[in-house]
């Protein structure tokens, strides 16, 4: 449960190991092989791939399209389980791609899915989620179904939604990727803020480079596929982070020649 | 102006085909004893409209309670098919099968073995009408995205939470879809129930209007059962849109 009193900003700075991984609600990936067997073949969708994240930091994974980041994700959250190597993670809840609100809840029944897939009782869950929709900006709008929110919304009420089940891991898949470039500026500060306020392990999918380096503590890099990382970036910058900040313009360019984006 | 754009081209399609028939009858193209014209129906439909009307009630209850017995049959059918690969290959050929026993034959099968009740009636009504429910309710179930019930699992929802949850309301507008399907088949349904093993109805009327050589008379039957098959048709949308607004909202008009 996502506790009224957690609002503790912890000052922990990427690197810093002051929590066992996996107990606090760390993530480590060792070294994860996964190959998906069809009629047609082998794909190979990881091969070697590593990554850690400490509890509390945002982990941004950037790759090309098909390089194995929703499996990654999948494996955390053991919808999966490796082929070889170790997944370590604390309970993890994820936030899929597209919001995948369903059509017939209003945004507080919605926000409140995890809540009563514990069988939470639907009073009790809109009373639980109601200050969070007040934070959220969405306070207005608790019966208002997901066709008449809009797509910034949408993406508030399903983080919302993900945030309610409590976990100590969130696992967010390119969140942001459905929404136009000004509306996800918009919400990529918002969950920065978010974050400093309610801090989560977070490992964040996402193929927007500048995302990754305005969000994240560290910024893997992967390959195309077979997915395996290539690249580790520290982003040591202080928030809130603009996109224009020289600093970030920097990690942004690191981050696609590792890529092999050259310019 | 506007009501008169809507509702004039169906009207004028109406008109000249009843138009069409009068005309061929009148004019002596069919013997009025084997089909009646337009005008003889209508004032059948005048003369008996107690008759046609006492029988409606009867015909129309057949319908609707046998729709009813459809969509909840079809919906734990269609769950049950859902929810287990075994029961899927034992029954669904079953269900397929099931669609082409000739109702002439079940109808009065059922009348012997039931009596003349309204049960045999709504047995053949939920029998032409489920299957339809059945295959537009379980694509709805399938409709599901998988990647949302993955989100249940890493929120630890047990299956049955996430069926009440997620799948169930999601295969709701299937069985209004099946239901609306079945409409017109479960009025034929209906009147082939009555047609063996009953002493009322719009069915029943038929046939006995027949050999007394009132054609006119089962033609306005004929007629009433089209209109009520119209009219519940927009009934069962007109309750889709009630219970499940939902489901016919486009994703227009929302605030930024």
């Amino acid at each position: 449960m996502p506790a009224k009193g957690a609002m503790t900003i912890t000052l922990e700075t990427p690197g810093q190991e002051s929590h066992p991984v996996g107990q606090a609600g760390g993530v480590t990936v060792e070294s994860v092989t996964r190959t998906f067997r069809s009629r047609r073949g082998e794909v190979r969708a990881l091969r070697g791939m590593s990554l850690r994240a400490e509890p509390h930091q945002v982990v941004a994974v950037v790759g090309p399209s098909g390089c194995g980041k929703s499996t990654l994700l999948e494996l955390i959250c053991g919808l999966q389980q490796p082929d070889s190597g170790s997944v370590r993670s604390a309970p993890a809840a994820l936030m899929p791609q597209r919001d995948l609100l369903l059509p017939w809840l209003g945004a507080a029944d919605n926000a409140a899915l995890a809540l009563r897939a514990r069988g939470v009782s639907r009073e009790q869950a809109r009373q639980r989620v109601a200050p969070w929709l007040k934070r959220f900006g969405l306070d207005e709008f608790e019966k208002t179904r997901p066709a008449q929110l809009s797509g910034g919304m949408r993406q508030r009420v399903s983080f919302l939604r993900t945030l309610m089940a409590g976990k100590p891991v969130l696992a967010l898949d390119e969140p942001f990727a459905s929404l136009d470039a000004i509306t996800r500026q918009e919400m990529q500060g918002w969950l920065a803020h978010v974050l400093e306020e309610e801090p989560r392990t977070v490992v964040l999918v996402t193929h927007d480079v500048e995302e990754a380096v305005v969000l994240a503590d560290r910024v893997i890099v992967m390959s195309p596929r077979p997915g395996s990382a290539v690249a580790e970036i520290a982003v040591d910058l202080t928030r809130p982070r603009r996109p224009t900040d020289l600093a970030v313009v920097e990690l942004r360019e690191r981050a696609l020649k590792a890529l092999g984006v050259e310019r | 102006m506007r009501l008169l754009r809507r509702y004039l081209p169906p009207l004028l399609l109406l008109a000249a085909l009843i138009g069409a028939w009068e005309l061929y009858v009148d004019l002596g193209g069919v013997d009025s004893l084997i089909l009646p014209s337009p005008h003889q129906v209508a004032s059948a439909l005048y003369d008996q409209r107690s008759l046609l009307w006492s029988s409606f009630l009867i015909t129309g209850r057949e319908v609707v309670l046998g729709i009813l017995v459809a969509a909840v049959a079809g919906l734990v059918l269609a769950v049950a098919i859902h929810f287990s690969q075994a029961f899927r290959r034992a029954a669904y050929p079953l269900v397929i099968a099931s669609q082409a026993v000739p109702v002439v034959l079940i109808a009065p099968v059922l009348a012997f073995w039931l009596g003349f009740g309204i049960a045999p009636k709504l047995i053949v009504v939920a029998l032409v009408s489920f299957f339809s429910i059945v295959v537009t309710t379980l694509a709805g179930l399938e409709s599901v995205d998988p990647d949302l019930l993955k989100l249940m699992r890493t929120f630890d929802a047990p299956r049955r939470r996430t069926f009440w949850h997620v799948e169930l309301p999601a295969a709701l507008p299937g069985v209004f879809t099946g239901a609306k399907i079945a409409v017109a088949v479960s009025v034929i349904g209906a009147v082939f129930a009555e047609w063996n093993g009953s002493n009322s109805g719009l069915g029943y009327l038929i046939v006995v209007s027949l050999p007394q050589l009132q054609p006119a008379v089962s033609m306005a039957a004929v007629v009433i059962m089209s209109v009520f098959a119209i009219v519940l048709f927009g009934l069962l949308a007109l309750a889709e849109r009630r219970i499940l607004p939902w489901a016919h909202e486009s994703r227009g008009a929302r605030p930024t």
